[in-house]
């Protein structure tokens, strides 16, 4: 899967090198990449996150709203509420998922709409304007420490770098995945199943919520109909081309990251071919739907698929999902 | 003899005693989407005296009537186990592609055929990932809702497409004995689906295959034909859903019907479908179109502003997936 990607990458990374846009994916991806990483740990899981870009934009309206009300607080306390907001969101949603036993699709969508809707609620649908946003903040995706790489750039791939310490070198990383190759079997391995599902969830969210204070640095403004607006569905295409099978317990975080930036050097690039924006909603969807035939295609002679998560049929698993990070 | 007896007592010591019957016929999540949609006709005639007029009730339904005949073929979609999130993209393509088709110079019912045709192919398309792939229907649909809705911004950019005769647009505004068209569609539709579902041997092998598939299978049961069926009646659906927008918005755009997969959604489980498949009636999903119209319209009088009223379609959608979860949990075990 891993290399098979990397292929892709490969073949269509020189025309784009040529282009000179390397400095326009690289702050194209940073969002995309650091929710990705919160998306990619609830599909590994045997989950799914539809809330992410309402959890983004509530997260960076809060954090925007406090930087206009509370023009004497620190930028940096703007990433501490935006994290907290968007952990709370997603404990949240774990919280109903594992409580109630429910299909956390059907829940995410109810609280994509819910927090969307709360987060018009509590901004009374006003835009927080530039001036508003701390000048510190919007460097971050200007200036940079070294490289010429932006702030926000190092963040993405610190968070990268954190996630995949945390899945393939601690207990509960590797419970994540055993979780998901097999949810009936990892609580007779004596795996807390609930904590780590909420755990995971919570990171989600949190992830999210760092998002959108990344949103309000990129952007300059913050503003409730568009901020995070479609946003889980380009993370979801991106996550679900980096290799991260739906069917749980398969993934990496060099996948994830190679398929973000894929992504984003498509999506930067089809202006630049001439090819008119109004493509790339139908390239994202066409995206999905391929790596989703791919994954089968490559898992077939493993698995046999278990279809919508019925455990019974997914025969004790084979798959070794930490076997990519090495190649 | 014997035998009888010691199955007497083996059934009399292992299941628990059968329920009384008024229990069985209440408790069902049907009623409380029943209680509910009374309810909520109390409360919003007490908020604003305009839901008294029955008239107004059928007016604001035409509003919601596309994702409530669609919501009608989801349920039957869910009952067997799957589920398809692309709907509200299918609507807007299927529409786009009738709009484009008739600005190229081709008469209404021409294009008309060309939107039903590309709903059904949309639905096979969904079909075949599902089936024939055997990919997750979710997860595909996500895909699709994508793919679909870009496809339709692909072919009809960001402008609205519309000049349409008189004698096709405005379908919400013609009555009959009072009642506008789109109401009678969903009306006509529902007692059709519902002897569908309930009474023919097609019918009650959509409940089997939601219920196990696998013994569906074995029981000698298409699954494979009767769930591509159902997603190609899906795509059906949505391209006269979507054809219905058309006419009452006298125009069409990429964007029409953003967001119906959240109402259709909503719908389905207010009527008391079960998420996992293998139960569920379209009674169930036809009170819970009504109900949803009262609330929606009920939160408009009140001055709520569409977007807020997204607050509670969330909160709705998670509370019934709660309540219906709770009484099958309670009823069936």
């Amino acid at each position: 899967m891993l290399v098979l990607f990397a292929i892709v990458v490969g073949i269509i990374q020189p025309r784009f090198l040529s282009l000179d846009t390397l400095r326009i994916v690289m702050l194209a991806v940073p969002l995309i990449m650091v929710a990705a990483m919160g998306q990619m740990m609830v599909l590994v899981a045997r989950h799914v996150d539809l809330s992410i870009g309402s959890v983004l934009g509530f997260s960076a309206i809060v954090a925007g709203m406090a930087f206009r009300d509370i023009p004497e607080m620190p930028w940096w306390l703007g990433f501490v509420i935006a994290i907290s907001v968007g952990a709370l969101l997603g404990l949240a949603n774990g919280a109903v998922v594992t409580i109630f036993r429910l299909p956390s699709i059907i829940v995410t969508l109810g609280t994509l709409s819910l927090y969307r809707g709360v987060l018009f609620l509590i901004s009374d649908a006003r835009q927080v304007d530039p001036q508003y946003i701390p000048r510190p903040l919007i460097e971050m995706s200007q200036t940079s420490p070294l490289f010429g790489i932006p702030w926000i750039v190092i963040i993405a791939l610190g968070i990268a770098f954190a996630t995949y310490l945390f899945l393939d070198h601690t207990r509960i990383g590797r419970q994540i995945y055993a979780i998901g190759s097999n949810p009936s079997a990892a609580p007779l391995r004596g795996i807390r199943v609930v904590p780590v599902t909420l755990l995971v969830f919570t990171l989600s969210g949190a992830l999210s919520g760092l998002a959108g204070v990344m949103y309000a640095s990129r952007f300059g403004y913050v503003n409730p109909s568009i901020t995070g607006v479609g946003f889980e569905f380009t993370v979801i295409a991106a996550v679900v081309i980096g290799g991260v099978s739906i069917n749980g317990g398969v993934g990496t975080v060099l996948g994830t990251v190679l398929g973000v930036i894929l992504l984003g050097a498509v999506s930067v690039a089809l202006p630049i071919l001439g090819v008119s924006a109004f493509w790339q909603d139908a390239i994202f969807g066409a995206v999905i739907i391929v790596a989703l035939i791919i994954d089968r295609s490559v898992r077939q002679s493993g698995i046999k698929g278990a279809n919508l998560g019925r455990p019974s049929v997914n025969a004790p698993s084979v798959s070794t999902p930490s076997a990519g990070i090495g190649a | 003899m014997t035998s009888a007896d010691t199955d007497m007592a083996i059934s009399s010591r292992d299941a628990a005693p059968p329920r009384p019957r008024w229990q069985v016929v209440l408790i069902r999540p049907e009623t409380v989407t029943f209680l509910l949609l009374i309810l909520a006709a109390i409360g919003a005639s007490w908020l604003s005296p305009f839901f008294a007029d029955i008239a107004y009730i059928l007016e604001s339904f035409t509003y919601y009537s596309e994702f409530a005949i669609v919501a009608l073929v989801l349920t039957m979609v869910i009952i067997s186990g799957e589920i398809d999130l692309s709907g509200a993209s299918m609507m807007a393509l299927s529409a786009c592609l009738f709009g484009v088709t008739f600005q190229a110079g081709f008469p209404i019912p021409v294009a008309i055929v060309v939107s039903l045709v590309s709903g059904a192919l949309m639905g096979a398309f969904n079909g075949i990932l599902v089936i024939h792939m055997q990919l997750p229907s979710i997860i595909v649909t996500i895909g699709t809702l994508t793919l679909y809705r870009g496809l339709a911004q692909v072919i009809a950019g960001d402008r609205s497409i519309g000049k349409f005769p008189s004698w096709f647009i405005g379908l919400d505004y013609r009555l009959i004995l009072d009642v506008p068209v789109p109401v009678i569609i969903f009306f006509v539709a529902s007692p059709i689906l519902a002897l569908f579902l309930g009474t023919t041997a097609l019918g009650r092998q959509i409940y089997q295959i939601g219920t196990s598939p696998i013994a569906a299978r074995h029981a000698g049961i298409r699954v494979r034909q009767i769930k591509m069926g159902l997603f190609i009646a899906m795509g059906v659906a949505s391209a006269i859903a979507g054809l219905m927008t058309a006419s009452r918005l006298a125009s069409v755009r990429y964007d029409l019907g953003t967001g119906g997969e959240l109402q259709m959604v909503l719908i389905v489980m207010l009527g008391g479908t079960y998420i996992f498949g293998g139960r569920g009636t379209i009674l169930g999903t036809f009170l819970a179109a009504w109900l949803l119209v009262i609330i929606a319209t009920g939160m408009t009088v009140a001055n709520i502003a569409i977007n807020a009223q997204l607050t509670v379609l969330g909160l709705l959608l998670i509370f019934s997936i709660i309540a219906t979860n709770a009484i099958y949990a309670r009823t069936q075990r």
